[in-house]
């Protein structure tokens, strides 16, 4: 696939680097003239992705593909999966640590966001071994 | 109104900031940050007792205009600093939510 790639690394449990991908991404689009509503829509998407990778997945790796007809996400972390994707997208359901919760998470509300606000997302997940999850918002 | 415009409210405390202003069209109280992240107008007034780093982050990514701590609520320096650097005020407030947003929607 052709476009400008960026890779970042997503800390594990570190809540307060949380949000570094998305905000560089945010401020990439901007300089490339995407319309403000997509890179809207990129923002919480990625956000909300990194978040679940600190919470969740033990951190990973984030790969963000722009090309001029669309952003294109891809999240991989190597935590402890999820068991039950159906239950997992369910708006308010949440197994968010006391610490997320103390933070403002744990409403339940981020694979929600992903989805609603991304085009088309995909899912990979085995229990123990990682989560993999695709996105994308085209412009 | 402006974010400036603020400074004029009672109770109200000026934090950090850019120096350029910015125009506040809504006001949004919530306090967990995903919802915060979904519904957040761009170039609100946001108005929470959830003062981190995440907090910062939500905020710029939701482009609000200004993040407005009620309940005199804390938020580490280094927090402060951040948003500055990405264009968000923060201000703080001794009165609860719904008080601090009153406050502000007279102004609006």
């Amino acid at each position: 696939m052709s476009g400008l790639c960026y890779r970042f690394q997503v800390p594990g449990d570190d809540y307060s680097r949380a949000g570094e991908a998305s905000s560089t991404v945010k401020n990439r689009l901007k300089r490339l003239g995407v319309s403000p509503e997509a890179i809207r829509r990129v923002s919480i998407a990625l956000y909300e992705g990194e978040i679940n990778m600190v919470i969740h997945g033990g951190g990973g790796e984030v790969t963000v593909t722009v090309s001029p007809d669309r952003v294109d996400m891809v999240l991989e972390d190597h935590g402890k999966g999820i068991p039950d994707i159906e239950k997992a997208m369910q708006e308010g359901y949440s197994t968010a640590s006391e610490e997320a919760r103390s933070l403002g998470f744990g409403a339940g509300m981020g694979l929600p966001n992903m989805k609603k606000y991304t085009d088309t997302m995909q899912i990979e997940s085995t229990v123990g071994v990682g989560t993999t999850v695709r996105m994308t918002v085209l412009l | 109104m402006t974010v400036s415009q603020l400074d004029q409210l009672p109770g109200f405390i000026r934090l950090g900031g850019p120096d350029e202003d910015r125009e506040i069209r809504k006001i949004y109280c919530c306090d967990l940050l995903s919802l915060a992240m979904a519904r957040a107008p761009a170039d609100c007034a946001w108005v929470t007792v959830m003062g981190n780093m995440n907090t910062v982050a939500v905020a710029t990514l939701a482009d609000a205009a200004c993040i407005v701590l009620a309940e005199n609520a804390a938020i580490p320096e280094e927090c402060i600093r951040k948003a500055a650097d990405e264009g968000v005020a923060v201000y703080r407030c001794d009165e609860p939510i719904f008080e601090t947003a009153k406050r502000i929607d007279a102004l609006l």
